[in-house]
């Protein structure tokens, strides 16, 4: 059932690029990025692009096509008509490295300025004891794959390149929910922190981030807004038992 | 002189795995300045694709489990080859390995009690592996890289700089390693994104860059996994063993086939899910061999029971290690017996309720519904072999990780003998942990003892790496231009057509020929375009690595004439007493490879003291038994 589609592929860096037109065979079950591979090998050999695991679970391939922020890997052919042309862009928050490729260091910042998990000074290690139930809400938040989707989506920082200092973006306050939701982590207050260090205000919750989480992740819902009412009102906040720590 | 970015440290670890970042954090701990090199982004190493679990004997689960049933366990499912120290030093400091990982912010699911769960798998006696439902890996490197950033918080708020004692050199490729005399002296990379090049002075280089899955045209591997370190291990005088020993997974995704080769987790067999044939018989149970005939169910009845009540009942054939299942995979595709896409039929949904399997396997659910339209809650999955593992790599010192080459140290699924013939599932995370600290604690006590009198980089030797690195842009030369992408994936096709799972001396050698034509074109590789993000240079340099390791893949599988483990051959289908005693040593030799017998050190009696007599019986030689205290019963 193998069919010719037709791709348009961004070609260039920051500083100059522009759509090219390649017509490529594409065979059955084949997703985006295997057709970005036969580009590789038989049309365009030193076509930039980034990918590891083939199978949704390093986050590497992140792109948008036909504008939507897409793994490369998860996004079957058989989602177009062979008619349809399929455009294939970097992501758009990001500056282009090449192709593809785009500087996701924005991220690596980020995550750098979440203070790290604080371990209780008390235990051993190999004494720890949680129940399931009390770190499923983290797990949930540690399924992430740092595919920076959400981060490209999140018109705070898509639409105000300015917000980026301030801004830590879905990924990393998801991380700083994730910390406070760990049962055992002794570092206090970081939902103050995700409001005055990392610019929990910014988000007006579109939920834009969820819907492109290829994990299927409900970050604003299980993450962001929980997070927004712990510091709206901390003592009085019903959710408040959700986060209390096991105090000893 | 070559125009160059320069860094001096006393410590570069090439490689983020599991491996690569334990050994960093160990450096960085024990004071040393220490870079990690590694050529995908940061947190993105194959480690991330582990699915099932992480090996370790904490007995949360089954309290009988300890270290030494343990290290029997891997010694059988290695076929008794492998390194015994390795087996040793893994076994006992595995639960501590696990334990630390909480320290540093680990999420494993839980035991009612509120301890680390653990679940069966394919030749461990009891549940012994720490799990994240089927994304154990991405855990495993998760915590490993937050540990990483909480320790350059703690340099930031000493020195002002998150990087002054460790720092990540992602996207950057090492091509070479450089020597003092035979001491290493540092390494030469090139930045991906720029093609630029990078030095990297440093006295010990721990090597940690994985596999070389990427040399067979059917694999669970990704692009990374193209045996570097392997390579870069021979140029520099190191020596690699047991290279014969590839691990064919014994269930890879067959249909479409743009995802030939993807994993399907051994958890789905360790929960419950069984194989079958098109004739709907689940026959591993026509597979049991001899030596495991006292530990597996010979009938469907008692492998049910064995879920419920692993006390009184043996275990489901499923669950044999993985060289046998995918070996009787193999035989009942080859005897018509197949699916219709070539594999056989893996089911877990007439075992266990849909909502269970969601839980339990969330990725694998996923990975079939998005990759294949198969809802593994309503249908059996369609499975294969897949080269997944090599257990061969570079010898090494157990307790420090030291290779021959004074200041090399390799850890890993780079480094050799911890899983003798055969890995088991759940073995490699914990492999990475044990001998991820020990190689930097190693390279930690190593640097130390040199002093101020560090090995210099000769400025030729740096020349001669920019000229070798950007030779596949030079045109000309006498051959006909080659293309990489046609050289790799005619590669692939030898190795897995004439060194894959069931191997024959005369096809092994024709391979070896295939070879020697393969690098004579790779010689003329030809790339197009400029050293920017350019996945056809990177490739053409690869290349090279591959075809070398490939011949010793080859070479030594040729010369083992024998079956043991991640090794068959249908023209010698026993395994061999003798055998068991050779290693095979793989050297540099011009510009290929030689391949020489060695003497496996004996196993430490303590240690032999653990076995019964009757199983070593089917391993050893009548002489080295002749030699053991009587222990008949
Ligand atoms: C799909 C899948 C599932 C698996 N599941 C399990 C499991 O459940 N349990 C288990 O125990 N094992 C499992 N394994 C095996 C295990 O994941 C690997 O053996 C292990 O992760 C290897 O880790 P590592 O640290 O040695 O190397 P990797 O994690 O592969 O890292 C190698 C690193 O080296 C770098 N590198 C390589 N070459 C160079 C170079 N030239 N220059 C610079 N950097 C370089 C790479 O960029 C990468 O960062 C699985 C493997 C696969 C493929
Ligand atoms: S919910 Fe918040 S974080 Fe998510 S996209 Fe909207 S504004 Fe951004
Ligand atoms: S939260 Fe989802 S979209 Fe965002 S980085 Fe993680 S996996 Fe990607
Ligand atoms: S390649 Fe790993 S997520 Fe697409």
């Amino acid at each position: 059932m193998g069919y010719k589609a037709r791709f348009r592929v961004w070609r260039g860096d920051d500083a100059d690029g522009d759509l090219h037109d390649y017509t490529v065979e594409v065979n059955e079950g084949e997703v985006v990025l295997d057709v970005i591979h036969r580009l590789q090998a038989t049309q365009a050999p030193d076509l930039a692009v980034r990918w590891n695991c083939k199978a949704g679970k390093c986050g590497s391939c992140s792109a948008e096509i036909n504008g939507r922020p897409r793994l490369l890997c998860m996004t079957r052919m058989s989602t177009f008509t062979e008619a349809e042309i399929v455009t294939v862009t970097p992501m758009r928050t990001f500056p282009v490295i090449r192709d593809l490729v785009t500087d996701v260091s924005y991220n690596y910042q980020k995550a750098r300025e979440v203070p790290a998990f604080r371990p209780p000074e008390d235990l051993a290690p190999g004494e720890y004891r949680m129940q399931q139930i009390d770190v499923q809400r983290s797990q949930e938040f540690r399924k992430c794959i740092e595919c920076f989707l959400c981060q490209n989506t999140c018109h705070v920082v898509r639409d105000h390149e300015d917000n980026k200092t301030n801004f830590s973006g879905p990924r990393f306050l998801m991380r700083i929910a994730e910390l406070d939701m760990h049962p055992l982590d002794t570092h206090d207050n970081r939902a103050q922190e995700a409001k005055e260090d990392h610019g929990l205000g910014f988000c007006n919750i579109t939920k834009c981030c969820t819907e492109v989480c290829p994990e299927h992740i409900k970050i604003t819902d299980n993450a962001l807004i929980p997070l927004k009412e712990r510091v709206a009102d901390r003592s009085y906040d019903p959710l408040m038992r959700l986060f209390r720590k096991p105090k000893k | 002189m070559t125009e160059l970015e320069r860094h001096a440290y006393d410590v570069v670890v090439i490689g983020a795995g599991g491996a690569g970042l334990r050994a960093a954090i160990e450096a960085r701990q024990q004071g040393l300045r220490t870079a990690v090199v590694c050529k995908s982004l940061f947190g993105k190493a194959h480690t991330v694709m582990a699915e099932g679990g992480i090996a370790a004997a904490m007995g949360n689960v089954n309290s009988h489990d300890s270290w030494q049933v343990h290290f029997r366990d891997t010694m059988r499912g290695g076929k008794f080859l492998n390194n015994w120290r390795m087996a040793e030093l893994h076994a006992k400091e595995a639960p501590d390995r696990v334990w630390e990982l909480e320290t540093y912010g680990a999420l494993f699911d839980r035991t009612a009690d509120g301890r680390i769960s653990q679940r069966n798998f394919g030749g461990h006696e009891y549940p012994r592996l720490a799990h994240v439902g089927d994304r154990t890996g991405l855990e495993l490197i998760r915590s490993l890289q937050q540990k990483i950033v909480s320790l350059q918080q703690e340099d930031h708020a000493e020195t002002g700089d998150h990087e002054s004692r460790l720092k990540v050199f992602a996207e950057c490729t090492v091509t070479e390693l450089l020597r003092d005399g035979d001491k290493v002296s540092g390494a030469f990379a090139y930045w991906r994104e720029t093609g630029r090049f990078v030095l990297f002075e440093a006295p010990a280089v721990v090597l940690a860059t994985g596999g070389i899955g990427k040399s067979f045209k059917v694999t669970s591997n990704s692009w990374e996994y193209t045996g570097d370190g392997h390579a870069l291990a021979l140029r520099t005088g190191a020596s690699l063993i047991n290279m014969e020993f590839v691990q064919f997974h014994p269930t890879g995704m067959v249909w479409p086939p743009s995802v030939k080769g993807i994993l399907v987790t051994e958890s789905v067999r360790g929960d419950g899910g069984v194989l079958r044939n098109s004739e709907g018989r689940r026959f591993m149970f026509d597979y049991i061999p001899e030596v495991f005939k006292d530990k597996y169910a010979d009938n469907e009845a008692e492998a049910d029971r064995w879920y419920t009540d692993p006390d009184n009942n043996r275990r489901p054939p499923e669950l044999l290690p993985r060289d046998e299942v995918a070996r009787a995979i193999n035989s009942e595709v080859k005897a018509g017996r197949n699916s219709p896409h070539g594999g056989v039929f893996l089911d877990v949904s007439s075992r266990l309720p849909a909502e269970e399997i969601v839980r339990r396997l969330p990725s694998m659910h996923h990975q079939f519904k998005e990759l294949a339209d198969v809802d593994i809650t309503k249908e059996p999955m369609e499975v294969g072999p897949t080269c997944h593992y090599v257990m061969g790599g570079v010898e090494v010192e157990p307790d420090t990780a030291a290779s021959s080459v004074p200041g090399l140290f390799a850890c890993g699924e780079v480094a050799g003998g911890m899983h003798g013939s055969n890995r088991l599932g759940g073995n490699s995370l914990s492999d990475l942990l044990v001998f991820g600290r020990r190689a930097g604690a190693g390279a930690a006590e190593y640097v130390r003892s040199l002093g101020d009198k560090r090995p210099v980089i000769s400025e030729s030797d740096v020349d001669g790496a920019a000229a070798r690195a950007v030779d596949p842009f030079a045109e000309g030369g006498t051959g006909q231009q080659e293309n990489p992408y046609t050289v790799h994936t005619q590669l692939q096709q030898t190795m897995n057509d004439l060194v894959g799972i069931i191997r024959r001396g005369g096809e092994v050698e024709q391979a070896l020929t295939a070879l020697e034509e393969l690098k004579q074109r790779a010689r003329n590789v030809v790339v197009e375009g400029h050293r920017q993000f350019n996945p056809g240079w990177h490739l053409a340099i690869d290349l090279r690595n591959m075809l070398l390791v490939s011949e010793c893949v080859a070479k030594a599988a040729l010369l083992r004439t024998e079956s043991r483990g991640g090794h068959t051959r249908e023209d010698h289908p026993r395994m061999d007493p003798d055998w068991r005693r050779q290693l095979l040593v793989c050297r540099a030799e011009g510009d290929g490879v030689s391949v020489t017998a060695k003497d496996q050190i004996p196993l430490r009696e303590d240690l032999m003291a653990l076995f019964e007599y009757s199983e070593l019986q089917k391993y050893f030689t009548t002489g080295e038994l002749a030699e053991l205290p009587a222990k008949e019963s």
